[in-house]
């Protein structure tokens, strides 16, 4: 049985930011790589609960509420981002949008 | 019992995330999301920041996933056309992969931080007292900074989301 201590939380956070970082280089949709994005946010706002809680201090989770704000933030401007981008090109696959490339 | 919790949540969490990159339907991947935030809050739970679960379920699973099923009704992507993958684009996001995945492997096999039992340290993370004096004495600028980036963001998406005429080539 998996003991359920700060090791196996630092595990499940890197596992997730894997996950998160397969998802953004493997898709070639725009909006699922911002899910993926989304999922490494997690992920290490996961790993900052976890070391707080081990070690008694509430920095730790003041970071969280940071990035909490700063990725609702990022996913309103990101969105809007996306949805100019589609008005202009119909499309939302990013080897599509390579305006900047040529 | 506890571990229980723990492993069940685990399973859980990384299930619906990989849910979430492999779904080939959007919707249903923006809904693997939901779950896997779900999942983290659980855990969040377990690690007794009860605030920052219900923080997280609040922004996350009440805005951000909603934002990203609107936004995906919004656009209709499921009428595009899918284009060929790129084989050395598949290598290189493979091999990157396998290389964080080695380095995972390797914190788990031999990377075993100190480990002090849960409660042996001082519980600080339930108590809305200690949020607050963090919040209001040692972190005051940056919750300045962060409002006030909010508040820019929230112009910025008004600004973005305008109809354009000019700009728009026909």
């Amino acid at each position: 049985m998996i003991a359920s201590g700060l090791n196996a939380y630092l595990a499940l956070s890197f596992a997730l930011f894997l996950i998160g970082f397969l998802g953004v280089l493997l898709r070639r949709n725009t909006l699922v790589i911002y899910m993926a994005l989304e999922l490494m946010l997690v992920a290490a706002t996961l790993a900052l609960v976890a070391f707080s809680r081990y070690n008694g201090t509430v920095d730790g989770d003041v970071f969280v509420f940071f990035i909490l704000t700063v990725a609702a933030a990022e996913v309103a401007v990101g969105l809007a981002i996306i949805v100019a981008l589609f008005r202009q090109r119909q499309t939302v696959r990013v080897d599509e949008l390579d305006a900047l490339k040529h | 019992m506890a571990d229980f919790a723990f492993v069940f949540l685990a399973v859980f969490t990384v299930i619906c995330a990989l849910g979430t990159i492999l779904s080939r339907n959007v919707v249903n991947g923006a809904m693997c999301l939901l779950l896997c935030l779900i999942g983290v809050a659980g855990l969040f739970v377990r690690l007794e920041a009860y605030l920052l679960a219900f923080l997280l379920l609040l922004v996350y699973a009440g805005a951000v996933v909603a934002l990203f099923l609107f936004i995906i009704m919004l656009l209709d992507v499921h009428g595009l056309p899918a284009g060929a993958r790129r084989l050395w684009g598949m290598v290189g996001g493979v091999a990157a992969c396998a290389l964080l995945g080695a380095g995972l492997a390797g914190f788990i096999v031999r990377g075993q931080l100190p480990e002090p039992r849960a409660g042996e340290v001082a519980l600080v993370g339930a108590s809305l007292k200690g949020y607050a004096e963090s919040l209001f004495t040692t972190y005051l600028l940056p919750v300045e900074v962060i409002g006030f980036l909010l508040l820019i963001a929230m112009i910025g998406v008004i600004v973005l989301s305008q109809k354009s005429e000019e700009a728009n080539p026909p």
